[in-house]
């Protein structure tokens, strides 16, 4: 199989993108139509929208918005503030300034309300596209990428033949030193003992069966797991079954570490990412929606997302694109339009392997450039909420 | 269980996906009345099920634990028959109650 070849624009911290896109983050809600404003009268589908609604601070959110803005797929940077929020927005420009990133910051207070600031921001989005434009790609490996998978609108299907899929894709992907990151520790309750059988260590193990319970413990409390009705309707009963299904996305290979929002995969491998609060539920849901899950693993790094569903989701995201694999084969007649791969060809007799090996050659197809379904289609979802974590521990990354 | 009939090249309409399993997931929606063999035995399916649904394998008992992919999905709330939906009104969740529109299950 002849693999398209991968160009990525190389960055200072020795990352390369597969895109390269102006950010404009807004740094509070009251930043939000006004940044929006920009992006859409920049009439350009790579300025992104991104942005952090709160007025109050938060650690997680300020590290957030710092992994995101220097993304290997951002090329520049825009910050919109009001002006009176509590968001550390010096902070956040020198970090991005210090990437070698073009960065820009306009205050609304400070330049003059709605119009003078989008009319600034418009200029800014012009001068930042222009320099963006001179840049050069450089050739880019499979282990220079970090691909990120998460499942919605999971059915009885996706267990059976989208999920196994991306999984064999992942076996493929770390054979060549990718880095791979699954998720959604809240949807793994149930696999906890074969997940920590997988690990490259005991103390690993312990590690990811503690995460597992700390997620059990927390929806608890909140009272509901992370299931929907949407789930029941297509046919999963119980927490712990669509546990079961989403955990094939993870294939077989050793996994390497356990991480949090915002980090790194160190080297290629199977990552499992741990996106539940540390401590009491203070702020609400570990992820209100598909979304939150996709920003997490852009903040790991992730290039590019596979996304999962059984139901139908027509999800895309901001800053990496994602490719949506669609479980199960009525829902792919219905939403073609939506969907990159029709896993559900399956059931109809298909090999597991040859829908895994369309998956592996569409992940480097789309980081050469290729557009997916949902970025054709203009979908930049993005959505960054409250949340506390603590930092990992030393055993959650072993060493190689 | 899942080989293409030799005589029609059909697929079957319900797949095994452990051996240990003791439910079958629908391949395709299936009408109430169809004939379906499970294990052997040809019986009449009671009731609609769904594409991604499952159904019964054999009768299962009370507290039953139900296997699929070889692992444990929760424990029966009542008794069903062979071929019988098995879903939120008689499966239960060992770990938190799954959510309806209309609220937790328990």
């Amino acid at each position: 199989m002849n693999a398209p070849v991968m160009q990525g624009f190389p960055r200072k911290d020795g990352r390369k993108g597969i895109r390269n896109v102006v950010a404009v983050a807004y740094l509070v809600e009251c930043a939000h139509h006004v940044s929006r404003l920009i992006v859409q009268k920049s009439g350009f589908d790579d300025v992104h929208l991104i942005g952090f609604p709160g007025c109050y601070p938060n650690k997680y959110a300020l590290e957030m918005m710092k992994r995101l803005c220097t993304h290997p797929n951002v090329g520049a940077v825009l910050l919109v503030s009001l002006g009176c929020e509590s968001f550390n927005r010096e902070e956040l420009r020198r970090t991005v300034a210090a990437s070698g990133r073009p960065v820009d910051l306009l205050v609304i207070q400070q330049s003059g309300g709605t119009t003078r600031t989008l009319n600034a921001g418009l200029d800014i989005v012009k001068k930042m596209r222009a320099q963006l434009a001179q840049q050069t790609t450089v050739p880019m490996a499979l282990n220079e990428l970090v691909v990120g998978t998460v499942c919605g609108g999971s059915d009885g299907t996706s267990g059976i033949t989208a999920n196994p899929a991306v999984g064999r894709c992942f076996d493929w992907l770390i054979e060549n030193d990718a880095a791979c990151i699954f998720e959604e520790t809240g949807e793994l309750i149930g696999c906890e003992r074969i997940m920590a059988s997988r690990a490259i260590t005991p103390e690993l193990g312990r590690e990811i069966e503690a995460c597992v319970d700390k997620a059990a413990n927390y929806y608890r409390i909140m009272g509901y797991g992370s299931f929907a009705p949407g789930n029941a309707e297509g046919g999963l009963t119980t927490l712990e079954e669509k546990s079961m299904g989403a955990y094939s996305k993870s294939g077989s290979s050793k996994i390497s570490g356990l991480i949090k929002p915002g980090d790194v995969p160190p080297r290629g491998g199977l990552y499992l990412l741990d996106v539940v609060p540390d401590g009491e539920p203070r702020f609400g849901f570990p992820n209100i929606s598909d979304n939150a899950e996709i920003v997490e693993l852009i903040a790991c790094g992730s290039h590019l997302i596979l996304f999962t569903t059984g139901r139908g989701s027509v999800v895309g995201s901001a800053i990496s694109p994602v490719i949506k694999v669609c479980a199960n084969p009525d829902t792919y007649e219905r939403m073609a339009d939506d969907m990159d791969v029709n896993a559900g060809r399956i059931l109809h007799g298909a090999e597991l392997d040859d829908v895994g090996r369309e998956i592996y050659q569409l992940v480097q197809s789309v980081a050469a450039g290729s557009p997916t379904k949902s970025e054709a289609l203009g979908h930049q979802e993005f959505i960054l909420t409250y949340k506390q974590f603590e930092p990992i521990g030393p055993a959650c990354l072993p060493a190689a | 269980m899942n080989a293409r009939d030799p005589e029609t090249g059909k697929l079957p309409p319900l797949l095994l996906l452990h051996p240990e399993d003791n439910i079958l997931v629908a391949r395709r929606d299936i009408a109430a009345g169809e004939r379906i063999e499970i294990d052997g035995e040809t019986l009449t399916i009671p009731a609609p099920v769904e594409l991604g649904h499952k159904l019964a394998r054999r009768a299962l008992a009370i507290d039953t634990r139900v296997l699929k992919y070889g692992a444990p999905i929760g424990s029966m709330k009542t008794a069903v028959a062979r071929g019988e939906h098995v879903h939120l009104h008689n499966l239960r969740s060992d770990y938190i109650p799954s959510i309806t529109r209309d609220g937790p299950e328990h």
